[in-house]
């Protein structure tokens, strides 16, 4: 009698949950698939709620976003999707899960380079992909573009993530678009002939080898860099980021690569209108200012003040080809990894 | 009976009548594989699709590579579960010594700690900047990484050596259980020929065990092979890589199912062939209860000797990588931490339970159906449930949802032809969908333990209880229920914990706005934070603790009853004897 009573609760229970997870389609709603990750996002997702009375609804996810909104079909509920790496958003632009959106406010914001130019998807921060060099054993000049990091000179003194990680590809298809693929393989070989150790753990593990002498330069992004100099949960890692200089590469030759963290409104949005007020709204001072002050990227809105930190790296030179031609080189650039056995 | 002969042969199934094959054990058994199933079959329709034509690179370059160190990964993690799985259940189960009673339950909570979770704290720990290394060169004067050599953490060896430590507890849980059920009738054969307790265990004990033990390292290799955090981490060139690899840098979503299922393939093979190497083999008695063995009295130094080796899996899977979590946790922690965890926990919870409770029930529908009628089909059928435990959690996501999403798209597509509305997903994107994942994911975890424990069981127990009159439902509730009652509930367990570690299906089939631990967590670690994610690990590990004593305190009270009741019969009453 009890169990059967229990047995009828659990399924209450995992009914009326069912029922609340199933997103209404009500008209002051947005739903988001979002790539960035909840504590990134959900100041700005709040204080757009506060201005505009827009409820956000999110669903964090990664790997498979793609295939869920390709298996959901014209009923999926997302509205507008938030996105690391140009990678992800061509993708979905390629599989056609994207529409186009025509707006004067984005268009206003966001220099040329950083949007899709039918508006299909829209670049809301950068980042760039440096060189961290330690400060006592990097001599000035030792690296100044990605190309000094095959050179002889540096041998035993890289150290890198895994060649395969989406920043390391973005890069490398980069070097493709500029230089073509045996350049770009026979750079690739160069760096991995340099590296000081196997290429493994991620890119703040790296400026800790440096700190601790295992080798003199890692590549990163960064952002990272102002996470780790400003850590008080794990005060160590501002140690390790005392240890290193922020190296711009390129800045004689193409500009540093730079990345974007992006958005965009899905092909079967039924809330469209307030997708693009979200877009908007992220891509206005307010927010821009959040990215820059919270995660230490650089707003893609001119005027807009960086981090004192960020700024204390001074100003650069950025790589401006255009990002589609970037994400349209990545498979050959994965290809280039496997060829020279970047991480073997 | 001639289509059945047509399909199945002149073997002895020909000899049944047709209403055999379409009762509702069998029909019922059938539906269930196929809904099971259906998200493995779709891996393998998506790997049709057009690859890119990746192999011809990938055999030029890295193939070679990640078959050998996924081959060496399987056979590393293999024998070190083996070994700390049947020793220490050895040691538990044939021994009295100080501290079994703990060490009983202890041994299995390695089992509550997430790969990736280990592998970071062991990496923090032994790397060149870690306190061990950091010690070791102060102690002995040394100044660069030159001047010494320390093995590499960051390496295969590393990665067998923490799956090694997380896994062996399946191993453990259930050769301890076989163990115990051991008749000290054949024990004791083998000792007055002279045999020796160690050589007793290795020529009889194991052999005997050896179901149990090859259920178990299958579940720890499967779970190895769907491992992406460890190998990610540590950057050791798996096929799971390569399967990451080729999907979102190569854009190749077919060409990732390939690899997949080329690996499901292989796994299906291994389990195959390790079933008909002792397919003349029986490992239930005939019938006469025979008497549990009594357990051997370690003292002196022989009894530190076993305390010590019970005493490293627990220390080096559970004690250590829970110490370094908590001085995490103690700096991470902030005032409206435990109010953050409250609603992640409860979805936890919830999720991992009513994944539990399905994967048991369906597992035991299933393993009693190929029982009672055993045909090839149903065989087949379930060792296919089986494999989704073998796929990588993201892969398998888009297997699942797939099949959902499709089924919604054509409910909605025929209301809007008839009736002009639209009843949108039905089930994607909700809960349901997701504890329905989940079952797909871990059926293997329950389906093993309830088949290894119904295999110990004779038939001619059934054979009775039917000619006396009882219908197969009433021999199960009334006979089998009560004697693997233990070891469903080890399934169930087993289910939850995994459950509550979770990740990768949970992060892209979630309904809007719902976090558990393990996405807590994930949300954190991948941002590079690993202080801020140690609270939600921490809570995973602790809420996966509870389940293992609520486990131990059951097999204890069963095993008082038994006591009480002045029997000496094995745990489930039946005699266990030896290969026949």
């Amino acid at each position: 009698m009890i169990r059967k009573f229990l047995a009828a609760v659990a399924a209450m229970a995992a009914f009326s949950q069912a029922f609340q997870a199933t997103p209404a389609y009500a008209a002051e709603e947005v739903n988001l698939y979002s790539y960035r990750q909840p504590f990134l996002i959900q100041p700005f997702l709040d204080e757009f709620t506060k201005q505009t009375g827009i409820k956000v609804n999110v669903v964090y996810a990664q790997k498979g976003m793609l295939e869920r909104l390709q298996a959901e079909g014209r009923n999926t509920p997302a509205d507008a999707v938030l996105t690391v790496d140009i990678a992800r958003l061509d993708a979905l632009a390629k599989a056609e899960l994207l529409q186009p959106i025509d707006s004067e406010i984005l268009k206003k914001n966001i220099p040329a380079q950083y949007r899709h130019p039918d508006g299909i998807w829209f670049g809301l921060t950068t980042r760039a992909r440096v060189v961290y060099a330690s400060k006592d054993r990097v001599k000035p000049g030792e690296v100044a573009s990605y190309a000094d990091l095959a050179e002889p000179h540096m041998k035993g003194r890289i150290c890198t993530r895994s060649g395969k990680h989406a920043y390391n590809i973005s890069l490398l298809a980069s070097i493709i678009a500029h230089k073509g693929v045996d350049a770009a393989e026979t750079w690739a070989r160069g760096v991995k002939a340099n590296l000081a150790r196997r290429p493994q753990g991620n890119d703040r593990a790296q400026v800790k080898a440096i700190k601790e002498g295992i080798c003199d330069v890692s590549l990163g992004n960064t952002y990272y860099m102002g996470f780790m100099a400003t850590n008080e949960k794990s005060p160590e890692q501002k140690e390790w980021a005392a240890a290193v200089n922020v190296l711009f590469p390129e800045q004689d030759g193409v500009g540093t690569h730079v990345n974007i963290s992006g958005a965009a409104v899905t092909e079967y949005a039924k809330n469209k209108e307030n997708a693009v007020k979200l877009l908007e709204f992220l891509s206005e001072d307010f927010a821009q200012h959040m990215y820059a002050e919270q995660n230490f990227e650089y707003p893609v809105k001119k005027g807009v003040k960086w981090h004192p930190l960020v700024a204390s790296w001074g100003t650069f030179k950025a790589d401006d080809i255009n990002l589609d031609v970037i994400a349209a080189h990545r498979a050959e650039a994965a290809k280039i990894m496997d060829r020279v056995d970047f991480d073997g | 009976m001639a289509i059945s002969q047509a399909i199945f042969g002149n073997d002895r199934h020909a000899a049944r009548p047709m209403s055999q094959f379409f009762d509702r054990w069998t029909i019922g058994a059938v539906l269930l594989s196929c809904c099971v199933a259906a998200p493995i079959v779709a891996v393998f329709v998506i790997a049709t699709g057009t690859g890119g034509e990746i192999w011809a690179h990938l055999f030029e370059t890295v193939l070679p590579r990640y078959v050998q160190t996924t081959l060496a990964l399987m056979i590393g993690v293999g024998l070190g579960t083996f070994i700390l799985g049947t020793g220490t259940g050895w040691l538990v189960a044939a021994w009295d010594f100080p501290g079994r009673r703990i060490f009983e339950w202890a041994l299995l909570l390695p089992l509550a700690v997430p790969g990736f979770v280990i592998a970071f704290v062991y990496t923090d720990i032994l790397e060149y900047a870690g306190p061990v290394q950091g010690m070791l060169r102060a102690l002995f004067g040394w100044t660069s990484p030159r001047d010494y050599w320390f093995p590499e953490i960051r390496s295969l060896g590393g990665a067998i050596a923490m799956l090694s430590l997380v896994l062996y507890p399946y191993v453990y849980l259930l050769s301890r259980a076989a163990f115990l059920e051991q008749s000290a009738d054949v024990l004791e054969a083998s000792r007055t020929l002279g045999r020796g307790p160690v050589r007793n265990f290795l020529t009889v004990a194991i052999p005997l065990a050896r179901p149990a033990i090859v259920i178990g390292i299958s579940l720890a290799l499967m779970e190895t092979l769907n491992d992406f955090g460890t190998v990610d981490f540590f950057a050791v060139q798996t096929l799971t890589l390569g399967i990451f690899d080729v999907w979102l840098n190569q854009n190749s979503v077919a060409g990732a199912a390939q690899i997949a299922s080329t690996m499901l393939v292989f796994v299906l093979c291994l389990i195959l062939a390790e079933r008909f190497s002792r397919r003349q083999q029986r490992y239930h008695g005939a019938g006469r209860p025979s008497r549990r063995q009594i357990r051997m009295v370690a003292s002196g130094p022989f009894a530190a000797f076993v305390v010590i080796v019970c005493l490293i899996p627990l220390s080096l899977g559970f004690v250590l990588p829970v110490a370094v979590l908590l001085s995490d946790a103690v700096f991470a922690a902030d005032a409206d931490l435990v109010d953050s965890f409250l609603q992640p926990a409860a979805n936890s919870l919830f999720l991992s339970g009513a994944a539990a409770l399905l994967a048991v029930a369906v597992g035991l529908f299933l393993a009693y159906a190929v029982r009672l009628r055993g045909s090839r089909l149903l065989k087949v059928l379930t060792r296919i449930t089986g494999l989704g435990y073998a796929v990588p959690g993201a892969v398998l996501a888009v297997g699942v949802m797939i099949p959902l999403a499709a089924f919604d798209n054509w409910v909605d597509g025929y209301f809007r032809q008839i009736a002009g509305i639209s009843t949108g997903l039905l089930l994607s994107g909700t809960v349901f969908a997701l504890i329905f994942g989940y079952v797909v994911r871990f059926l293997a975890l329950s389906q093993g333990a309830i088949e290894s424990s119904l295999a110990r069981i004779t038939p001619s127990i059934d054979g009775a209880a039917r000619t006396l009159g009882a219908t197969p439902g009433r021999v199960l509730r009334d006979i089998h229920l009560p004697l693997i009652r233990g070891s469903m509930l080890s399934a169930a367990i087993l289910v939850f914990v995994d459950g509550m570690k979770e990740l990768p299906m949970t992060i892209v089939m979630r309904p809007f706005n719902f976090d558990t631990l393990a996405t807590e967590v994930h949300q954190f670690a991948a941002a590079e934070q690993f202080a801020e994610a140690s609270p939600a690990a921490l809570a995973i590990v602790l809420t996966g603790i509870l389940p293992v004593i609520i486990l131990v305190r059951v097999m204890d009270r069963d095993a008082r009853k038994r006591e009480a009741a002045g029997t000496r019969i094995t745990g489930t009453g039946l005699t266990r004897t030896g290969i026949k």
